[in-house]
């Protein structure tokens, strides 16, 4: 190829780059554009025109690309909802090839998850009287295959692999090799905490070898609320599924809840659990994310709520009376706003100045932590009296970490709202924050119970 | 002489399926066929061409596929089925029924010194 015709070439690669960002037009659009484009340029050429003044007048004569684009915009308007093609049958360039075998992976690590719940069974473990095996283990069930559809896409090293594998052979043993008395509340800690410590596993799969960079890190807490949001909806269709199916065979005579509740439900369960992963992965450059949009709807409903409880607390200057449940449920309390500030960061356009949202979300976190302060002093004050449990070192370890982030979060978001920091500080803090989560995760499950002799 | 927009966008469909029903082709050898015939008088732009054929693919009037003739590139070709052949035959019917209203008018004004046959 001569010099000139590689520049050629280069001036097409450079307009198809700039075309291709075009909504409106596909990638076989754009392969036909080219083409005309490239007959345009052959005929000046063949008229006596050299290739670079060939090029121009071809471009120009090709007309404005908003006008081209606003045309195919009539005629597709379909093109301007996004759609997930899962057909492939739009050219067979290599995206679409690599899309279709993404699906094919995708459903085997389904199958797997799906397959990997009836296993136990195979050993005599039924799903009758063994619901603490089960609960112990359901993480176990699923999540691999969900790191490994991952680390398919991330193309994973074999260090990686081995990490991954390492960290999920650890859970194992935490989860089912200790001699943890059966009525333990060991059982239902590590129920808790060994999905929230294997989350973190997926997460090393989802990042990969990138799991410095802070970018990278908000990606997987995009990722984690999106899955969260299809899971949901994928649950709920499943509850219509199940529902149709017990109707219409209970209809003709077949009981059909024995297959239900024990095939349906728990497989598709694990199912669900990748193909949300898979959806999250299919679609993050097809549609608008809405786990933003649910926590923009949400922060000030929850505001309002907290703010009601703290006034009334003060109003009837009673104390929070703290059972298990309790304990439980305000935990979750200050994840869940915990959850709605994450989101909100990582759906925020980093460069705005700070607004009325901003200063919303300052005081749903300066309550939390009030709530937070409020749930600490009740707990402590248990530990002093009737001294310490493995319930209650958990519930005074969370708190602890959710205070640490709450309230440094509160003074950063102070801050930004005053104009005094960048918002990328809160965000980093954030990240550079997700680590303790899972340490502390895997230090419920592996190193308690051994420090309270499995009780 | 420009023919005008609105007269252009009317008869762009009649003039794609006309042309398919000569043998298949593709965009650009489309829109050269068009300058040809019409002496360059008819001012067709990439915009008003390829959504106009993805339209009559969409209505089943032509089909589409991607080929790769020896020596060439990968192309997409059109080819008129016989929906768009039947298509074609109802828009020469309206067209003719136009040219010959318009006819009839004859030594009434401007229409007198237009030559006016049925559309190609």
């Amino acid at each position: 190829m001569t010099a000139r015709e590689d520049e050629l070439e280069k001036q097409f690669a450079q307009w198809r780059h700039y075309v291709q960002r075009r909504k409106e037009l596909r990638t076989a659009d754009v392969d036909e554009l080219e083409d005309h484009l490239r007959g345009c340029v052959d005929e000046l050429v063949e008229a006596g025109l050299t290739a670079d003044e060939a090029f121009l007048v071809a471009v120009k004569r090709m007309g404005s690309l908003d006008e081209l684009s606003r045309e195919f915009a009539r005629e597709h308007s379909d093109r301007l909802w996004k759609q997930l093609v899962l057909t492939g049958d739009t050219g067979g360039s290599e995206t679409d090839r690599r899309s279709r075998l993404d699906l094919w992976v995708m459903c085997v690590c389904a199958v797997g998850a799906a397959v990997s719940v009836k296993v136990p069974e195979l050993f005599g473990v039924k799903w009758q009287g063994n619901i603490e095996f089960y609960a112990a283990n359901f993480s176990l069930f699923a999540l691999p295959w969900l790191a490994a559809y991952l680390g398919w896409r991330r193309r994973l090293n074999s260090v990686l692999i081995a990490i991954l594998v390492a960290l999920f052979a650890i859970g194992a043993v935490a989860a089912n090799v200790y001699p943890v008395a059966e009525t333990s509340q060991a059982v239902v800690i590590s129920a808790i905490h060994l999905p929230i410590a294997l989350w973190f596993v997926v997460g090393l799969a989802y990042v990969a070898t990138d799991w410095r960079s802070s970018r990278r890190r908000m990606d997987f807490v995009r990722f984690t609320g999106e899955w969260f949001v299809y899971l949901v909806l994928i649950a709920l269709g499943g509850g219509v599924l199940v529902a149709f199916v017990s109707g219409t065979f209970a209809a003709i005579g077949i009981a059909p809840y024995t297959f239900i509740s024990q095939w349906l439900v728990p497989c598709g369960v694990m199912g669900a659990i990748v193909v949300a992963g898979w959806l999250v992965e299919a679609k993050q450059s097809v549609v608008e994310n809405i786990a933003p949009v649910l926590t923009r709807l949400f922060t000030p409903l929850f505001t309002a709520v907290l703010l009601a409880f703290l006034v009334a607390v003060v109003w009837t200057s009673a104390g929070i009376n703290i059972e298990r449940n309790a304990l439980i449920l305000f935990n979750l309390l200050l994840v869940v706003v915990l959850g709605l500030l994450l989101y909100s960061l990582s759906a925020r356009d980093p460069l705005t100045p700070p607004g009325l949202f901003d200063r919303l979300q300052l005081a749903l976190v300066v309550s939390a932590l009030a709530i937070d302060v409020l749930v600490l002093v009740e707990i402590t004050g248990r530990i002093t009296e009737f001294g310490t449990t493995p319930n209650r070192i958990v519930a005074l370890g969370e708190n602890v970490v959710l205070l640490v982030n709450l309230a440094w979060s509160a003074w950063l978001l102070a801050r930004f709202v005053l104009r005094r920091t960048p918002f990328a500080a809160l965000e980093q803090w954030q990240t550079g924050y997700l680590p303790v989560y899972a340490a502390w995760a895997w230090i419920v499950v592996f190193v308690l119970p051994p420090l309270f002799n499995y009780a | 002489m420009k023919v005008a927009k609105d007269l252009v966008a009317a008869s762009a469909t009649p003039m794609v399926l006309g042309i398919l029903a000569e043998g298949e082709s593709y965009g650009y050898a489309i829109l050269r066929r068009i300058s040809e015939l019409s002496g360059g008088e008819l001012d067709w732009t990439e915009g008003l061409l390829y959504p106009l054929l993805h339209r009559l693919e969409r209505l089943g009037y032509v089909e589409a596929s991607w080929q790769a003739a020896v020596g060439e590139r990968r192309r997409k070709y059109y080819r008129i089925t016989d929906q768009g052949l039947a298509e074609l035959a109802e828009q020469r019917r309206q067209w003719d029924t136009v040219a010959q209203a318009l006819k009839k008018l004859g030594g009434t004004g401007v229409l007198a010194v237009m030559p006016l046959e049925g559309p190609a």
